[in-house]
């Protein structure tokens, strides 16, 4: 990233920031008191999940700049300028990232709701350590809470698209 | 003990159905992808928030600040003048229809107690008000400026208090229904006794305790959320975050006065509900906001409210009374359950009775049982469904009782469970005496591998191995061992009903329309896979739908366990519908007798070896002779409930200089029948046991002395994330369930009632202290162990 000094005004309570979202230039208007996690829902990406709002469940998390964030603590107008990779952009329904289709093959998933962050929290994961240990990956995911699953079948899914992201 | 009883033999019954069945499995008991799972793993917009619907407003709702007060001036002039504001509601300006919120069976067996809006608060957190609003600021600023005057009156906070004359009466509206003494807030009441000679005369021993679980919130990562809006024709559509799709458009259709026809309730994906979104929480006052101002409204929750505004587990007082003989015997059972239903009585009968009838039938009962039942009302947070319906709260009284009864008697408490519970044939009174709001059904166990279940169990945990080298510890850090066993049940015999609708596509697919709610179980998967069974078809040949008011057929919704055994039968019973069309046609084409017929492989296929693809049988009834569509609809009630059983086991490691358990390690055996889906049913039960290792050993939602809730947030109220949680196997021991589909019990809900006990069990194997109240925090064992070392 480099480093500008940037000087923003807000015109009647709305910024204009310039960001880059999943590799794609991008404008927002957004309120001086609205959170990153709500630009980007409506700014269609609806990936990225309310769960709570305050920063306790891991459902809004987006890699921010190179590292996981939760955007539900971010001011949205702090984004200007910023690298943001929600899940829409990990991969999709018909070219799918093998952590996702690791989570289908575990049986990781069950409502679903959580899994978007988890699977963003898992990528940046493997992205600094390609062969995470189990202590590594419930280090890594503990501030992704699920209720469904235990997360017994999710910690299996990262070490099966560790091995699937060596072989490729 | 003379090596205890012979093994329960589950399968001999069956065996030959088994052998035919299992080995002919094509989809069923096999690996298949959860359908949804790809696509929510790239985190398409399928939950109900995940659509943008122009002109929506924002609805907001103001939440009373008292435990028990009446209204006695609410001015909504300022707040209406509120730029963006569009509507505000309060109890002038709605119906006053009494109502239950727990989507239950109709008539519901809960009294009719609440209103969409009423000049009464009843709890911290209880409706006053509702804005609809252009923003949700302009919304936060007109619930401001509601002004609002209130008489406080007196509250209860203690279900014995509640109870007694004088206490404060919580429903003393006039109009309100099947409350049956209101007067000592009591919502529900049952007593039932089978009295076979005089009580605790063959016991050698007698015990009683009391056990008590506290406010639990099921925490479903997505909070509650409803958008209502209207059709081209007027109608009104409520898209929400539902377990039971068809009882909220009842339900509402109740409420606010509207004919059932002009309401469709679509569910989309359902971000977790385990019980907390079998309620009508939202949907009615959104729909009003709707009505108010012929626009779409959202109302979502935040994790807060969902805490405090929506619905918890009952918090329960168990007192467990037993007699039983120096052999083993138990000969006499008396139970009196107090639960606190908060302040509406959602859900309060029925969870009320789950705790007496799928726990005293558990273990056999020589001569006297009683059970005593009170749902009592108070001015805290409403209790509703929660995972586990009142079986949680009777199961750590019955599976902490047996290990203090096994110990009394000097027997192995494993030894102690196999000689006692209740076999293959066998059936219990209570089974009878207690339904869910009308008589139970008899019923005797068709399927049970329990036996194999404690066996593997004990295996896997290495169960002797370790107590010999536990015994006599010492030092600060101190391991034990415990045990629990237990059994829930699948769907309300006689009360639950489900359909489902199969339409042939041109290539051999089908749709699969179920009013079954996938909640994010996988139940959309499973009953696609019990459908391919029957049609010899793959899994992935099904398009399935889940739920729509105006598409599907009914189903009572996701609850009481019933999705697998009651769903899946109705789905079984169309596929089989659909497969007698398909040979018909198929029989012209391959000019064969019906009956020499056969689907298999995608293909109809002769006896002599003649065959036509699914296709080209869609194709000539679509298009070439006797032209018709080949669709069928069925529906399943069941007169049983058969009960899935498990065995629980957990060694922990207790420091006792702080009081902190440590689980090292959990095993999970689970009896649920033929699994449909055996890695989803591991997944089920993985969950259920976190959740309830979390209300073992964290959990508790906590209250100010005037009932404000102090810890509802995430942050506060603590469930367990990745660093926190156990190792955790699961063991699914397969039965066949004669009555099932394809040999199905029902998984889900069973798995959250074992950490409780087997961590209490477990604590006291350890060190000696036995905890009657959870959860089971340092402080707590501390002061235990503590107290334990004075005597």
């Amino acid at each position: 990233m480099k480093k500008e000094s940037i000087r923003l005004e807000a015109v009647n309570g709305v910024f204009r920031i310039s960001l880059t979202v999943n590799g794609v230039k991008k404008n927002f208007a957004v309120k001086n008191n609205e959170f990153l996690l709500n630009a980007l829902r409506r700014y269609g990406y609806k990936g990225a999940k309310k769960g709570c709002d305050t920063g306790d469940c891991g459902s809004c998390t987006v890699i921010f700049n190179g590292k996981p964030a939760l955007a539900c603590l971010i001011p949205a107008f702090t984004a200007h300028g910023a690298e943001i990779t929600t899940i829409e952009g990990v991969g999709t329904v018909r070219n799918p990232h093998p952590l996702q289709e690791a989570f289908v093959e575990a049986g990781a998933v069950q409502c679903g709701f959580c899994i978007p962050g988890m699977i963003l929290s898992s990528k940046h994961l493997l992205d600094v350590n390609p062969s995470p240990s189990e202590d590594d990956i419930k280090k890594y995911l503990d501030g992704n809470l699920c209720r469904c699953t235990g997360y017994v079948k999710q910690i299996q899914a990262v070490k099966m698209a560790a091995k699937k992201i060596k072989k490729a | 003990m003379g090596g205890g009883p012979p093994p329960s033999v589950s399968l001999s019954l069956f065996v030959k159905e088994i052998v035919v069945e299992k080995n002919d499995f094509k989809v069923v008991n096999k690996r298949v992808l959860k359908m949804d799972s790809l696509g929510l793993a790239c985190g398409e917009p399928v939950f109900t928030d995940d659509v943008d619907i122009n002109g929506m407003l924002y609805g907001r709702i103001l939440w009373s600040p008292y435990a028990h007060a009446r209204i006695t001036k609410i001015d909504t002039k300022e707040a209406e003048k509120v730029p963006g504001v569009k509507a505000v509601l309060t109890y002038k300006n709605v119906p006053r229809v009494p109502h239950t919120t727990a989507g239950q069976g109709y008539p519901e067996p809960s009294p009719y107690d609440t209103y969409i809006l009423d000049n009464k608060v009843r709890f911290v957190g209880d409706r006053v008000a509702a804005v609809a609003a252009e923003t949700p600021e302009a919304a936060e600023a007109a619930l401001k400026l509601i002004k609002t005057e209130y008489e406080i009156l007196p509250a209860v906070f203690d279900t014995f208090e509640a109870m007694k004359d004088g206490a404060p009466v919580i429903h003393d509206e006039k109009d309100a229904k099947n409350i049956p003494d209101a007067r000592h807030n009591i919502a529900a009441k049952f007593e039932f006794e089978v009295k076979n000679g005089e009580w605790f005369k063959d016991a050698d021993f007698v015990i009683e305790h009391s056990y008590k679980m506290p406010y639990l919130q099921h925490c479903a990562i997505e909070p509650h959320i409803v958008i209502t809006c209207f059709d081209p024709f007027g109608r009104l559509v409520i898209r929400t975050s539902t377990q039971v799709p068809f009882h909220v458009r009842r339900i509402v259709a109740q409420a606010l006065k509207l004919p059932v026809k002009k309401i469709r309730v679509i569910k989309p994906r359902i971000g977790g509900g385990f019980g907390s979104k079998q309620e009508v929480l939202l949907e009615d006052i959104a729909a009003a906001l709707s009505l108010k101002t012929g626009k779409p409204v959202k109302i979502e929750y935040t994790r807060k409210e969902t805490f405090i505004s929506s619905r918890t587990r009952h918090p329960s007082t168990v007192r467990l009374k037993t007699g039983f003989k120096k052999d083993g015997t138990i000969t006499d059972a008396e139970m009196d359950i107090v639960l606190n239903t908060g302040a509406y009585g959602s859900h309060a009968l029925t969870v009320m009775m789950c705790s007496g009838s799928h726990t005293i039938p558990f273990y056999k009962v020589k001569n006297n049982i009683k059970f005593l039942g009170r749902s009592v009302y108070t001015n805290l947070p409403v209790a509703g469904a929660y995972r586990g319906y009142g079986a949680t709260q009777g199961f750590f009284a019955w599976e902490s009782q047996m290990d203090i009864m096994a110990a009394k008697i000097g027997m192995d408490p494993v030894e102690f469970r196999k000689m006692n519970y209740i076999r293959l044939g066998e059936g219990s009174p209570v089974f009878k005496a207690m339904g869910e709001g009308r008589e139970g059904v008899e019923q005797v166990i068709t399927s049970i591998g329990l036996y194999e279940g404690i066996e593997k169990g004990l295996k896997a945990i290495n169960w002797r191995a370790k107590k010999e080298k536990n015994k006599g510890g010492k030092g600060v850090l101190r391991r034990g061992l415990g045990m629990a066993c237990m059994m829930q049940g699948s769907g309300i015999p006689e009360v639950d009903m489900a359909s489902a609708t199969i339409k042939m596509n041109e290539d051999g697919s089908f749709n699969l329309m179920v009013g079954a709610t996938d909640l994010g179980t996988g139940s959309d998967t499973i009953l696609a896979q019990i459908a391919a069974e029957v049609l010899g078809v793959k899994a992935e040949d099904f398009i399935v739908y889940s739920s729509d008011t105006d598409l599907t057929p009914f189903d009572v919704g996701a609850y009481a366990s019933s999705t697998t055994f009651i769903s899946g039968n109705a789905v079984k019973k169309t596929a089989e519908k659909v497969r007698e069309m398909i040979i018909a046609v198929a029989a012209k084409i391959l000019d064969r007798k019906k009956e020499d017929l056969r689907l298999e492989g995608g293909k109809v296929v002769a006896n002599d070896g003649a065959a036509c693809g699914l296709s080209e049988v869609a194709n000539t009834s679509l298009y070439y002779y006797d032209q018709h569509q080949i669709i069928a609809s069925a529906s399943h009630y069941a007169h049983t409930s058969p009960p899935p059983f498990a065995a629980n086991f957990a060694e922990v490691e207790v420091d006792t200089g702080t009081g902190k358990i440590k689980i090292l390690d959990y095993v999970s055996c689970v009896d649920c029948g033929t699994a449909i889906n055996p890695e989803l049913a591991e997944g089920q039960n993985d969950g259920a046991v976190l959740n309830g290792i979390g209300h073992t050993l964290s959990e508790e939602l906590e209250f100010s002395s005037n009932g404000t809730p102090l810890n509802a947030s995430f942050r506060r109220y603590k469930i367990f994330n990745t660093l926190d949680m156990p190792p955790i196997k699961t063991f699914l021991i397969p039965t066949f369930e004669p009555n099932g589909p394809f040999g199905a019990k029902s998984v889900s809900e069973i798995g959250i009632n074992g950490p409780l006990p087997a961590v209490a069990n477990a604590l006291y194997d350890a060190v000696g202290v036995r905890l009657f109240d959870s959860p089971f925090t340092p402080e707590k064992v501390l002061a235990a162990i503590k107290k334990a070392g004075k005597k």
